[in-house]
């Protein structure tokens, strides 16, 4: 590789960290106001202009917290677990891309190589339940494998009929696609499915029975503390913001906007407007139960996403200059 | 290493003892639950209490009649108007106190105000059960906020009242500031009212998660020693209100919220309904208000005659019974109490077998516990 490259590249993971780490505490900060207002209070407000501050100070506390290990937790695997969440949710964001041609790797298979750090997670998550040894842990860690697991295919097969619709796995050519029509409106039904799966796949409201809190204190991550659980926050922040790239992406146009030049505002517009609806949603419904949460994938999202990948390529092959 | 028991034939799996409890988000306090689970269905449960038990009815054995009043808003935090008003009740009985018409009017009207803020805690709770984030909790709030304010102007305090007196009420109520309740009660409420029940039984996902889970007939409740609300979404037409009317409630015209199919939608139906009635009965009572005293003369050095009443009240979360004894000195010999949730609380090991660990809340909240009169 020329120094040019390695520079690019380098340039390219600062820059990212960077956005993970201002993802984080802006979508924290944003989180708790926005969840503020709707709930008829205003959120952080004293340290700094509307209490942006807070987030670095909790960072900091975060940060100088000392690192308890509980006695009768798996020393090594308790390190691990975080790392094995934190690095492939990071990881997932070297595919991302901004705008054409501006982005870390512009992958023939940009999708696939995202689903594939994504589908790392469960484990991830399972190791830290598991090295705990604390059966809250133990049991969130369960679900939370599980419900990865099976929103994963439903979520796959909705993105298949994107890529059918697009012909291709790059990310730059199946936001190019939609120069003219989102397939929002080309495919409904596989953005709602996506739309729902992705949900569950960032372990959002109403999908969060991994960390639900009255029933398990804190899922998996209950005996976390310090930077620790900074890093699985990390992670889901990262994932969340993965997620409402991949609807706005293969959604909602990218980068594209009718009527106006092709931008990267578009995008992070997009992807902020989705990741304020999963706060919306966090505000507004209660959880689902496990086995509704399970027959809703396997008995409704599966075979639906099924028949919107067969329609999709149906209309593919009937109506090749349209779909 | 991390080793959880697992012996005997492969392909067998053995249960798990899950503490919930006592520091636990959703507990309502400090309860302790035993939960002997087998992935997530409960296979048995115990409750574990007396966390919180401060001695309130020994310490009531050495304090003047007049001083135990206070205690009383102890028992059953969320409910304050309704314990003092047994005890008051009780003493009254045993010494033969008059109270003046206006007190029992006033008492009444601030038990069912008491009523809907104690219901509005339990929307609030069971809402952040089920894992809406704070949103209907922060809302019941608004609601409850208002009559917390109609507390302190009236008793000075918002939690802790103390605002009952042996013959009476401590303070009165003007016209102007009666006018504000009424006016609150009849035009705001009933809007805040609309706005929770929507949120709450309008849910879709709230319906599948409440819908025919822990259906328990009125026999079974009965056998049990369940009261209140939860007693009446079984369709168990029993309140002390309406069967053995104490206070003006013979002179008020309300209904008895009931329903029939007896899960845990019905009850928050049920709370929900209540607490519609309590605030058209607040607006009857203020109506209806006659002038007068507030508070009879009752010696500081009471010495009620030898003997022991029971006297029995419904309290927001069911029947709250009294026992007072009196061996004729300035203090109690005995106070008891028989606390509503201690015997719904006691239901929880046939409740809660074969249902899921989430649906635990749901129940739990079905019976609205409150730790601090379980453990007195």
């Amino acid at each position: 590789m020329s120094a040019a490259m390695w520079i690019h590249a380098l340039l390219w993971l600062v820059g990212l960290l960077l956005l993970i780490a201002v993802v984080t505490v802006m979508g924290v900060w944003w989180e708790r106001k926005f969840i503020g207002h709707l709930q008829r209070r205003r959120g952080p407000l004293h340290h700094g202009f509307h209490g942006l501050l807070q987030l670095p100070a909790d960072m900091v506390k975060m940060i100088s917290k000392e690192d308890i290990v509980p006695d009768s937790a798996d020393p090594w695997l308790f390190q691990i677990g975080p790392l094995m969440v934190v690095v492939p949710a990071i990881a997932a964001m070297a595919a991302l891309m901004f705008a054409p041609g501006f982005g870390l790797l512009d992958m023939n298979h940009g999708l696939f190589y995202i689903f594939a750090f994504q589908t790392l997670l469960p484990l991830g998550f399972a190791v830290i339940g598991w090295s705990c040894a604390s059966k809250f842990t133990l049991i969130g860690a369960l679900r939370a494998a599980a419900q990865l697991i099976s929103y994963e295919i439903p979520m796959l097969l909705a993105a298949l009929g994107v890529v059918v619709a697009a012909g291709s796995m790059r990310l730059t050519d199946i936001i190019n696609a939609q120069a003219g029509v989102w397939y929002i409106f080309k495919e409904p039904l596989g953005f709602a499915i996506f739309g729902i799966a992705v949900l569950a796949e960032m372990n959002r409201t109403p999908f969060d029975l991994p960390e639900a809190e009255s029933e398990l204190v804190a899922g998996y991550q209950t005996e976390y503390s310090g930077m620790k659980f900074g890093f699985v926050q990390l992670a889901e922040y990262s994932v969340l913001f993965t997620g409402s790239y991949l609807v706005s992406a293969l959604f909602l146009g990218g980068w594209n906007m009718p009527f106006l030049p092709a931008s990267p505002l578009w995008l992070l517009l997009k992807i902020v407007a989705c990741m304020t609806m999963t706060m919306w949603f966090r505000g507004t419904f209660p959880r689902l139960r496990v086995d509704s949460l399970m027959s809703l994938s396997w008995k409704w999202l599966l075979p639906i996403a099924l028949v919107n990948i067969m329609a999709v390529a149906a209309l593919a092959l009937a109506l090749p200059g349209i779909y | 290493m991390v080793n959880f028991p697992r012996k005997g034939v492969e392909g067998s799996t053995e249960t798990m003892l899950l503490n919930v409890g006592p520091q636990h988000p959703s507990t309502h306090g400090v309860l302790h639950m035993m939960c002997e689970i087998s992935g997530e269905t409960i296979v048995s449960a115990k409750p574990v209490i007396g966390y919180l038990h401060r001695g309130i009815e020994k310490l009531a054995e050495s304090r003047t009649w007049q001083q135990d009043i206070v205690l009383t808003d102890r028992l059953d935090y969320v409910a304050q108007f309704s314990n003092e008003w047994a005890y008051c009740r009780a003493v009254e009985r045993l010494a033969g106190i008059e109270v003046p018409e206006r007190a029992e009017w006033l008492r009444t009207l601030l038990v069912e105000m008491n009523r809907i803020t104690s219901h509005l805690i339990w929307y609030a709770g069971v809402t952040m059960d089920i894992g809406a984030l704070g949103t209907p909790f922060i809302y019941a709030w608004v609601a409850r906020e208002r009559i917390f304010d109609f507390y302190e102007a009236v008793t000075g305090a918002r939690v802790m009242p103390n605002w009952m007196r042996l013959g009476g009420v401590h303070t009165d109520i003007d016209s102007a500031m009666l006018k504000e309740m009424r006016d609150f009660l009849e035009r705001d409420f009933p809007v805040e009212v609309d706005e929770y029940e929507a949120l709450l039984v309008g849910n879709e996902i709230v319906q599948s998660r409440m819908k025919g889970i822990g259906v328990f007939s009125a026999e079974q409740l009965v056998e049990w020693g369940v009261t209140g609300p939860a007693l009446r979404a079984s369709g168990s037409e029993r309140d002390l209100r309406k069967d053995v009317p104490y206070g003006v409630y013979d002179r008020l015209d309300f209904r008895v919220c009931t329903d029939d199919v007896g899960d845990s939608l019905a009850r928050c139906r049920v709370r929900l309904a209540e607490i519609r009635e309590s605030a058209r009965m607040c607006v009857q009572i203020i109506d209806g208000m006659p002038g007068g005293d507030v508070r009879a003369k009752v010696s500081r050095a009471l010495k009620p005659p030898v003997g022991d009443v029971c006297v029995r009240t419904e309290s927001p979360r069911g029947e709250l019974g009294v026992l007072v004894a009196s061996d004729g000195t300035t203090k109690p010999l005995r106070f008891r109490v028989r606390s509503p949730i201690f015997y719904n609380l006691s239901a929880m090991p046939h409740m809660l077998p074969n249902h899921l660990l989430a649906d635990m809340l749901v129940i739990f909240g079905g019976i609205d516990t409150s730790m601090g009169e379980i453990d007195r």
